[in-house]
């Protein structure tokens, strides 16, 4: 009999190869469609279905009544209320590429890969006890075979370790064999769904056996079952809640579950269909369960294990095909698990554990060439065979004693500590890292503290003393009665501390805590997805460099595989030269190839560093925000440097026009100067030359032309001494000769002295003497130049025919001194130049050399104030103005 | 309304065409599945449970798996009216318009 169990479970195992390997030539080939339709879809979800439920179920039902239905009911729920979780959480899993529960968590909360390692170790841990729980009943049902007792089942020989090498096997060559097709795995999901219909098949078979076979009709069934012990309805609402609810949450975390319910989803719409048939399935699995139990608990000695009842039931009856058909459906649910949930595992673990530390130590980034794709590989391969052989370990470890039903719970309660941070991930834009952080630390230690540990037995990994009295004796932290709450099942102890403190933990740290750009985010865009994304993203650039990409693609599929790919795609374009246009539809196509190898985000990443697609993460946005913001300053300097330029051009172009005048000035001066010094030479040397020439001059005649040679000698002296003093002046190296005087006695003496050389007409001067008590504290030699200047001025140049002078006094806060006569004034175009040098208003009073209002303006302006022509005086007028403080009332 | 042609981006309109109000009581209806669900499945917790009068366990099983097919049933009629809408090129509206809150 075992050999023959032997054969047809290596002839079902090399179905199974062939059937993946068929489903893998024809994706391949393109003809896909019908592998990947709504039904396969619903069937690969049964991997929900284990030999946990395959066999424990029943003796779970032997066991506890109806509340083996609650595993059921919870995923039907969820399935069918899929608008609300199911949906968004695929959508999401496709726009976003993820690629393992974990991959989704971290993804959310700002791509953290503490977070990502958190899940993973969560997911091993809690998926080992479920992998050995499968081995064990597999193992359980060849014993079933193997040995006489049928009943008790012990385990003998190395059934496990067989079976579970056998499944590595599977696995390594269909979980990895096709790298390159974005983590969907065609021939797996076949193989899986070929399964859930043998096992589904089996199940079906003996409870028809059960119910027609063995009581003779479904009404006759029904009175069994009501005669039998299990005839009343009985449960505990606790757990019969707590369960459903339990399940619900585990079949959103589930690794596995999320590997085929997400990753390898293929198309929205198929969740439609698996919204209600996958319940159908569920119901159609769990509807013999009671049935098989009771007859089950009738036929069979008492004291055997109702776990095994499923086989055991058709082999006391002698049907050996239908048990044999049972143990295929057992081996098929036990397989499928190990086999899906080895490639989630492997994924998470390879994707956040591994590949991150060979980058970081052996491979120094992903910037150095080579062959990444070998190391994916290699890893996937490891941790595949890691995850299984954990399993066994765990198995041979454990003893394999414990009920199915009970290791099953534990699994499930650990890995629902994920279902806060998803949850809150996908609804709630507030849920932070550090909260998802507290909130799985919490969850996981409380799990770990008060069921996973426990579960090994008092005094294997926690010390006896600590189960019955408490760590150190402190009784309120009992693992099976934190707080001091004991009158409670164990399991929804730990299910409502676990997941009260997680939730709490991951609430209150999210509330207090602020998340970086990146987290906020993809906050957005995981519980807006319906408003971020139509579909899955996709490549609009078109500036990407074929050659870049296919250096890329060289690095991480090896240079073969890359340049076929890269050719088949020339090919398609219809291009003859081995690099295709990097069209929308051939970059998808490469990160797909790419995502294989190095997950999706990286994949997406790296096509997106270097098409510059639409896609850009915020740590781009901020790195190109950074080099915009150093060119903007950069142009801004620049900008300011023009401008400065343009400032001083501008100044510059002032200075040249003013060299440019002042080169006039000096020509003019020079002219001007070589005049007037010219002109008394002339008369010198003529009146000199007759002197000496001309002999019997009268003396007369001698004394008059010496008269005239010593006038204008004086007079060259006197403009030989204004230049100078003019220059002195305008070079500012003058020193002021401050000291303290009246104004009334400046002006007299400035009167008196004007008055001194006296010729023509008098001048008549009239002024305020109460005015002019005011004291001065300034160079008053100076001050008196100018009022001499001015009073002569007025002497000189008055035409009225009485000639008249009125010096008016002002003092407010400047101190003003105008002086006005009474003579025609000073014509409007004359006005602008008598104060510059040698300008005389009129020549036939050629008096001066035309320095004195240049001199005048000179000292002035180095006194602190200013002179200036008044119009509309009636004659011509000027006024001082001097700063007030020279001027100081009179005392 | 219904003559005012397409209502304008942003805004939405508050009276839909009676097709689009239709679709969204269909979705509100598969919102409200699983809750009618969890609800039947949560009355055993009334049953009696002690002696002679207990609720017998054929009961029991016609009772939780009639509910069963029923909401199988409820998801699969839904199921199917959802994907004739899809069919009609209005996914974008019910994606947006029936969004989960």
């Amino acid at each position: 009999m075992l050999n023959t169990l032997v054969f047809v479970c290596s002839a079902y195992a090399l179905f199974l190869f062939a059937i993946a390997f068929a489903a893998e030539r024809a994706a391949m080939r393109g003809q896909a469609r019908w592998l990947r339709s709504p039904i396969v879809y619903t069937l690969s979800l049964s991997i929900y279905c284990t030999a946990w439920t395959f066999y424990g179920a029943v003796g779970s039902a032997v066991r506890s009544g109806f509340e083996y239905l609650t595993i059921y009911l919870g995923p039907s729920l969820v399935l069918i209320g899929w608008w609300w979780i199911l949906r968004k959480l695929v959508r999401i899993g496709r726009s976003q590429r993820i690629t393992s529960v974990a991959d989704l968590i971290s993804s959310r909360y700002g791509k953290s890969n503490l977070l990502a390692v958190g899940v993973t170790i969560l997911a091993v841990v809690g998926t080992t006890p479920y992998i050995a729980l499968q081995l064990q009943s597999v193992t359980l049902s060849f014993e079933v075979f193997g040995v006489g007792d049928i009943a008790t089942g012990e385990e003998q020989g190395h059934t496990a370790l067989w079976v579970a090498a056998g499944l590595a096997l599977f696995t390594v060559i269909f979980g990895t064999r096709n790298l390159d097709a974005n983590e969907r795995h065609n021939g797996v999901v076949m193989a899986i769904a070929v399964e859930a219909v043998v096992k589904l098949a089996a199940l079906l078979a003996v409870g028809v056996f059960v119910v027609w076979g063995l009581s003779g009709g479904v009404s006759e069934a029904l009175a069994k079952i009501d005669a039998s012990s299990l005839g009343q309805w009985q449960i505990d609402g606790g757990r019969w809640v707590g369960l459903m609810m339990l399940s619900a949450a585990a079949f959103l975390c589930l690794p596995r579950i999320f590997q085929v319910l997400v990753v390898e989803n293929e198309n929205e719409t198929h969740l439609r269909t698996a919204s209600w048939a996958f319940p159908l399935y569920l119901g159609l699995m769990s509807l013999f369960v009671v049935p098989i139990a009771v007859i089950g608990l009738e036929m069979l000695p008492e004291g055997s294990n109702p776990d095994l009842f499923v086989l055991t039931v058709p082999l006391s009856q002698g049907r050996d095909g239908l048990a044999v058909l049972s143990f295929l459906g057992g081996f098929s649910s036990a397989t499928s698990m190990v086999i899906v949930a080895a490639i989630a595992l492997s994924t998470m673990v390879s994707n956040h554990v591994v590949m991150p530390l060979w980058l970081r130590y052996a491979g120094g980034g992903a910037k150095v060439s080579g062959d990444v794709r070998g190391v994916v590989l290699l890893a996937r391969r490891l941790s595949i065979i890691g995850v299984v052989m954990l399993g066994y370990l765990y198995y041979r470890l454990s003893g394999g004693g414990a009920a199915l039903a009970s290791i099953g719970l534990v699994s499930f309660a650990g890995l629902a500590q994920i279902l806060p941070a998803m949850l809150g991930g996908i609804f709630w834009r507030g849920a932070s890292r550090l909260g998802a952080l507290v909130g799985l630390t919490l969850g996981f230690g409380c799990w770990g503290y008060t069921l996973f540990l426990p579960s090994f037995g008092a005094g294997v990994f926690l010390p006896e003393a600590w189960v019955t009295a408490g760590p150190f004796g402190i009784g309120w932290l009992r693992p099976h009665a934190l707080f001091g709450i004991d009158a409670i099942d164990p399991l929804l102890h730990a299910v409502f501390w676990s997941l009260a403190l997680n939730t709490g933990g991951f609430v209150l740290a999210s509330l207090a805590s602020f998340p970086g750009p990146l987290e906020r985010l993809q906050g957005a865009q995981f519980v807006n997805v319906f408003e971020h994304s139509a579909a899955p993203r996709s490549w609009t650039g078109r500036v990407a460099q074929a050659e870049d990409l296919m250096i890329m693609a060289q690095r991480i599929l090896g240079a073969r595989d890359a340049q076929r790919l890269f050719e088949r795609e020339a090919r398609r374009q219809g291009m003859t030269d081995t690099l295709p246009a990097p069209t929308p539809s051939f970059l998808e196509t490469l990160e797909r190839e790419l995502a294989g190898s190095v997950g999706a985000a990286t994949a997406h990443a790296m096509v997106g560093q270097i098409v510059g697609g639409m896609s850009v993460s915020v740590e781009d946005l901020m790195a190109v925000a950074d080099e915009t913001a150093q060119l903007m300053e950069y142009s801004a300097r620049l900008e300011a440097q023009s401008q400065e330029l343009a400032r001083t051009a501008a100044q510059l172009r002032e200075a040249n026009a003013k060299l440019t005048r002042l080169s006039v000035q000096k020509d003019a001066f020079l002219s001007q100067i070589s005049h007037e010094l010219r002109t008394p030479m002339t008369s010198i040397r003529a009146f000199s030359e007759i002197l000496r020439d001309t002999t019997g001059l009268a003396p007369e005649d001698q004394h008059k032309y010496s008269s005239i040679i010593h006038d204008e000698a004086i007079r060259l002296t006197r403009l030989l001494d204004d230049l100078l003093d003019l220059s002195v002046l305008e070079n500012g190296q003058v020193n002021l000769n401050l000291r303290e005087g009246l104004l009334s006695d400046v002006l007299d003496r400035a009167v008196a002295a004007a008055a001194a050389d006296e010729h023509g007409a008098r001048l008549r001067i009239s002024r305020d003497p109460a005015a002019e008590q005011i004291w001065l504290n300034t160079d008053l030699d100076r001050l008196s130049q100018v009022f001499i200047n001015l009073v002569a001025n007025a002497r000189k140049y008055c035409d009225a025919t009485r000639p008249a002078l009125e010096i008016r006094v002002h003092s407010s806060d400047r101190l003003v001194i105008d002086f006005v006569d009474n003579g025609t004034g000073i014509s409007l175009e004359a006005q602008d130049v008598i104060f510059e040098k040698f300008s005389r208003v009129s020549d036939q009073k050629a008096g001066g050399a035309g320095l004195g209002l240049a001199i005048c303006r000179q000292i002035v302006t180095r006194l602190g104030g200013e002179i200036s022509y008044l119009k509309g005086q009636g004659g011509a007028a000027f006024r001082v103005v001097l700063p007030a403080d020279i001027a100081m009332a009179a005392e | 309304m219904t003559e005012a042609g397409p209502p304008r981006r942003g805004k939405p309109p508050v009276f839909l065409e009676r097709q689009s109000y239709r679709r969204r009581r269909v979705i509100d209806a598969a919102r409200v599945l699983p809750f009618i669900g969890m609800l039947l499945w949560v009355i055993p917790l009334l049953w009696r449970e002690d002696g002679a009068v207990a609720v017998r366990s054929s009961s029991a099983i016609l009772y939780l798996f009639g509910v069963w097919i029923l909401l199988v049933a409820g998801a699969a009629v839904l199921s199917a009216k959802l994907a004739a809408q899809a069919r009609d090129g209005t996914a974008e509206v019910e994606a947006r318009g029936g969004e989960a809150p």
